[in-house]
């Protein structure tokens, strides 16, 4: 998960210890074989096979044949104005769910990391919503959520603090409604993740941080952060591709509504591919959400790197 | 390092804000799951059933082939976990023992296959399917799975070989083992707690898979549990909502099971092995 850091690592044991016998030889070829024949038939030949179905206009159950549409696909998208609603709606949804999820898992790694009580059942308990089928996710919060029985209503209910209103059908509370569902549900992997990255930090240099006499946030910023970027930068750049591309949940939550405002690409993408039948377009709408994304990460991480240099 | 006694408090407050907020969800997912329907109605839901009954998973077991799709979930992911796993721990190996051009592009792979949109290969995967014969059942699903597992697999097997010592192999070597013998009887069972945890995760992410079952299954006798969850919940969004929570409950049940078991091992194989140096 922390691809920076793993790919640094292999480099820097390229020089190190040499090859063992057992994996030398053409013997070598035999053994990759067996994973990399289904990786290149059903998983880059499709995508290459998606990629080619974006410039035509594949239809599903249609009889006549399929045709060469070049850029047709792609000028329509262009001014598919729900489309790009919808896309719009997909990057305030992935960052809207990536940042807090960062900074609340940040936190909490950050106490799993300190000697308290409770650790390891704390550990194993902040596990728990990655071990759980989105859809049951999705299911859950809707009945937190449930306009009469669910409990979010009833505690605020308690609480004095009014009626309680349906979260998920309201125009200007289904976006940010599903954007908590999100964080909830994503928090294990960036913890675990930063974690990881914390427990890689050196004690010892903190420890004599904190002899030269400084405080617990600079120690955060001179100690901490400097080990933790690495990890941090590669986990919210993956993060940002996984929410932005997310499906299960929202369509379990709202299935888009109300009025399209949770409509995330990938639903809009999957309507008009299995319920209009129309390939090419959904497959375009697919080759436009690499594109964008790719763009967007190269330049988060570009960004991010050359901000870091100060520090 | 001694931390003053308010920070100390400051930090248990902060934990149990977390637990609450990662919990109560789960508990009211749980709660509702053993309400009686005279209960569910009411307009101030209570934490605890007053009054807790089976009611809700019996009339969810009623309504849905539970029993059934549990049956194609469990087909599904032991086999997408199995095959996979087979599949990867020999490239796993190679790929981790050399450092090569291959080596390379296999991570790589396993980043560009986190970033592209399922869309984009389901569409293409739906037809070639559709032309094998293998759309609406099981066997063409479990084909996805394994091809969508073996990046992640490869990744956490790869983590695990580098994690064993070289060391160990070479010395077998120069006691005159053979390639093969050095496998079979150093490596593997080295390798062996490393396999069973990645074909475990391979069996959570296949049981918890939707999207490309949604796409995939249309008849009702072969869809998985998490499609056939969506049943519960009406074409207007109604729900009925005790047997919706209980069959949410049982589908989770399995997954957290092996999490439990496995936690460790599985989030040390994806995150430890490739952070530490």
């Amino acid at each position: 998960m922390s691809l920076a850091t793993e790919k640094r690592r292999t480099v820097r044991r390229t020089s190190g210890t040499g090859p063992p016998r057992a994996a030398t030889g053409p013997g070598a070829w035999f053994l990759v074989l067996p994973a990399l024949i289904p990786i290149l038939v059903l998983s880059v030949g499709p995508l290459l096979y998606g990629i080619l179905l974006a410039f035509t206009d594949a239809q599903s159950g249609r009889t006549a044949p399929t045709r060469w549409t070049g850029a047709l696909n792609f000028s329509d998208l262009l001014h598919d104005t729900l489309f790009w609603e919808s896309f719009r709606i997909g990057l305030l949804w992935a960052v809207g769910v990536t940042v807090p999820q960062f900074l609340l898992a940040l936190g909490l790694a950050l106490l799993l990391n300190q000697d308290l009580r409770l650790r390891r059942t704390a550990r194993a308990l902040a596990i728990v919503p990655w071990a759980m089928p989105e859809i049951v996710v999705g299911v859950m919060w809707r009945l937190v959520y449930d306009p009469d029985a669910g409990i979010l209503n009833e505690t605020l209910r308690d609480l004095g603090l009014g009626d309680g209103r349906d979260w998920l059908s309201g125009l200007a509370t289904a976006l940010p409604a599903v954007i908590v569902v999100g964080v909830w549900a994503g928090m294990p992997q960036t913890t675990v993740a930063l974690l990881a990255g914390l427990q890689n930090t050196p004690r010892e240099l903190h420890e004599a941080a904190a002899v030269d006499g400084a405080g617990a946030w600079r120690r955060f910023r001179t100690v901490t952060w400097p080990a933790l970027r690495p990890v941090a930068l590669a986990i919210t750049a993956l993060n940002l591709i996984w929410n932005f591309n997310s499906f299960a949940l929202v369509y379990v939550l709202t299935n888009g509504g109300p009025g399209g405002r949770t409509r995330l690409p990938m639903l809009f993408a999957y309507e008009e591919a299995f319920r209009y039948g129309q390939f090419g377009y959904a497959a375009a709408m697919g080759c436009v959400m690499v594109a964008v994304i790719s763009v967007l990460l190269a330049l988060f991480l570009v960004g991010r790197i050359r901000g870091g240099d100060d520090t | 390092m001694r931390t003053r006694p308010a920070a100390r408090a400051g930090q248990y407050a902060a934990l149990l804000a977390y637990l609450v907020f990662l919990a109560f969800p789960f508990l009211w997912l749980v709660s509702v799951a053993f309400k009686p329907a005279r209960e569910l109605g009411s307009l101030h839901p209570t934490w605890i059933p007053k009054d807790p009954t089976l009611a809700g998973f019996r009339q969810a077991f009623d309504e849905q082939p539970l029993l059934h799709a549990a049956f194609n979930s469990l087909v599904a992911a032991v086999s997408a976990a199995v095959i996979a796993v087979v599949l990867a721990t020999p490239m796993a190996y190679v790929v981790a023992r050399r450092r090569t051009r291959l080596a390379r592009a296999v991570s790589a792979w396993v980043v560009v296959s986190q970033a592209f949109p399922f869309v984009l290969v389901i569409i293409p995967l739906f037809l070639v399917l559709k032309n094998l014969r293998l759309i609406d059942s099981v066997p063409g699903l479990v084909l996805v799975y394994v091809v969508w597992a073996l990046p992640f697999a490869l990744w956490m097997l790869v983590g695990y070989v580098r994690a064993l010592p070289v060391e160990l192999e070479e010395a077998a070597a120069i006691d005159g083992a053979g390639r093969l013998r050095t496998l079979v009887s150093v490596t593997a069972p080295l390798l062996a707690p490393g396999i069973v945890a990645t074909g475990l995760f391979a069996f959570v992410t296949a049981w918890n898979e939707f999207f490309f079952a949604l796409v995939l299954l249309k008849s009702p006798e072969k869809q998985t549990l998490p499609v056939v969850l969506t049943h519960f919940i009406g074409s207007e969004g109604v729900a009925d909502l005790g047997p919706l929570a209980a069959a949410a409950t049982l589908a989770t049940l399995p997954s957290l099971v092996v999490f439990a078991l496995v936690q460790r091992r599985i989030t040390g194989g994806l995150l430890a092995g490739a952070v530490k140096g």
